[in-house]
């Protein structure tokens, strides 16, 4: 085996005897987006909010290295996950994400071939209306916050979705690593 | 623009039903997600269960991330006290910082003590603390502040129970689950505490701006007798929080009020406690007539 394992090497998809583990390509994108949702909620005891939506960002990430990867009803599960921890009113991620889901489709129909400041004007066009969107029902739920007040949540968001664009990359390469051995 | 390349229909049928059906998922997904939100704007407390649940279940993962965040806070504070003039002056200041805040505190206690001692039969009022525990989560990406405390219903805390860290007051306990619970930060604009100046007790409300600090509204409209760097201490009309709480420092002035900084950085704070809901004291015994009214029917 160690002499037939050698010969993949210059081919780093698809070593000899070798095929990616079909349960790591399936979860590993649910898996990173669950984990984003959970971490702005980690990483400090924010007293304002400073945080980008990491769970969302990771799902316009998906959605835009892999299209076609993710179900159009992702938005559904992946949205009721986050809205457990998210503080929003409970359903406001469903919703958004679902509609996010429907335009990002949408626009891959419409421009086939695009891109880099294409994706990156319609992903931080998306990640703007997602946080002003976020601000309108949790000011209908009670909450009276200034328009001012999510002004950094958003330039950090900006800032970051290329960070979180090269995460999604790098668990990319992770979930089809050739791991099993083949039949 | 040239008519876009359709990349799904074909002429399978099993094809088009298929994308059909995606489709249709999506769509009923955002259909499923206004619902939800209809129903949370309409009884906030519905899925409350559900998020306690939840809170529960990644109760041991948040409190390893506390310890986390506990030890890179204090790496950060090590190295920064080493480059100043050592980790000894970075302790003494943090016990310095805290003891102004205990100063205070000792004044308007004082000056209640004073107030109180007008009043007659007064019961000890219990202040012993019912649960200490980490802040072990908050909700960072939201513009509203909540907070998941690492104790529940175990510990003995209930809903409406004061939370505090040494430094001041932090907010107080909206939802309870089994062994975490919700907390409404005060920097939450549904937040709103009855305050007092700590020199003088000039009675205001402090309400969360959600950006960090906290507007300060004067029940006595007219002239602002406020300065900056006044102390503002809870007042504990209304009851719920104790009075005499440390909460915040005026910063900034306005016509009707003022801009404050909160005390207790909830991002600063290790360990907070749960204190037991405070009831005013009940008012003097009135005249004798007037007690036996109730008996009377």
């Amino acid at each position: 085996m160690a002499l037939r394992s050698g010969h993949g090497h210059s081919q780093p998809r698809r070593s000899i005897n070798r095929a990616p583990s079909p349960l790591l390509a399936h979860s590993v994108p649910w898996l990173t987006i669950m984990l984003g949702s959970l971490a702005p909620s980690w990483l400090m005891i924010a007293s304002a909010p400073v945080m980008p939506p990491l769970g969302y960002l990771v799902f316009l990430a998906w959605h835009q290295l892999r299209p076609g990867l993710m179900p159009i009803w992702a938005g559904l599960p992946l949205g009721l996950f986050d809205d457990l921890f998210s503080g929003q009113p409970f359903g406001c991620a469903v919703l958004l994400w679902s509609l996010s889901s429907i335009v990002i489709d949408i626009v891959e129909t419409r421009i086939p071939w695009r891109h880099f400041l294409i994706e990156w004007l319609v992903a931080n066009g998306l990640i703007v209306t997602y946080i002003l969107l976020c601000l309108v029902f949790a000011n209908f739920g009670g909450a009276d916050a200034p328009l001012r007040v999510i002004v950094p949540q958003i330039v950090i968001s900006v800032l970051s979705y290329p960070l979180v664009g090269r995460f999604v990359a790098l668990a990319d390469r992770f979930r089809l690593k050739p791991l099993l051995v083949g039949r | 623009m040239a008519p876009p390349a359709n990349r799904r229909s074909s002429y399978s049928r099993r094809a088009q039903y298929t994308t059909f059906l995606s489709y249709s998922a999506g769509v009923l997904g955002a259909v499923v997600g206004l619902g939800l939100v209809v129903v949370s704007l309409v009884n906030p407390d519905f899925f409350s269960p559900l998020r306690g649940l939840a809170a529960d279940a990644t109760e041991p993962a948040s409190q390893a991330a506390a310890s986390g965040r506990t030890f890179g806070h204090d790496v950060v504070a090590n190295v920064t006290g080493f480059f100043h003039t050592g980790s000894e002056d970075a302790r003494i200041r943090r016990e310095l910082a805290e003891a102004k805040v205990r100063l205070v505190e000792a004044e308007a206690t004082k000056a209640e003590n004073q107030r109180l001692k007008g009043l007659l039969g007064i019961g000890d009022d219990d202040a012993k603390p019912v649960a200490f525990s980490r802040l072990t989560a908050s909700t960072g990406a939201s513009t509203r502040r909540y907070a998941t405390l690492g104790a529940g219903r175990d510990k003995g805390v209930v809903t409406g129970m004061p939370v505090r860290s040494p430094m001041g007051l932090v907010g107080r306990v909206l939802e309870v689950g089994a062994s975490s619970s919700r907390v409404l930060l005060i920097t939450d604009s549904e937040s709103l505490v009855p305050v007092r100046r700590a020199s003088d007790g000039v009675p205001a409300f402090a309400q969360g701006a959600s950006d960090g600090t906290l507007r300060i509204r004067l029940i006595n409209l007219g002239l602002n007798p406020l300065k900056k760097g006044d102390v503002l201490v809870t007042s504990g009309s209304g009851g719920l929080y104790r009075p005499g709480t440390p909460m915040a420092i005026v910063t900034e002035l306005l016509r009707d009020g003022a801009i404050a900084r909160v005390l207790s950085n909830p991002s600063d704070t290790d360990y907070v406690m749960v204190e037991r809901a405070w009831a005013p004291p009940p008012p003097p015994p009135a005249a004798t007539t007037a007690a036996k009214k109730p008996g009377k029917p």
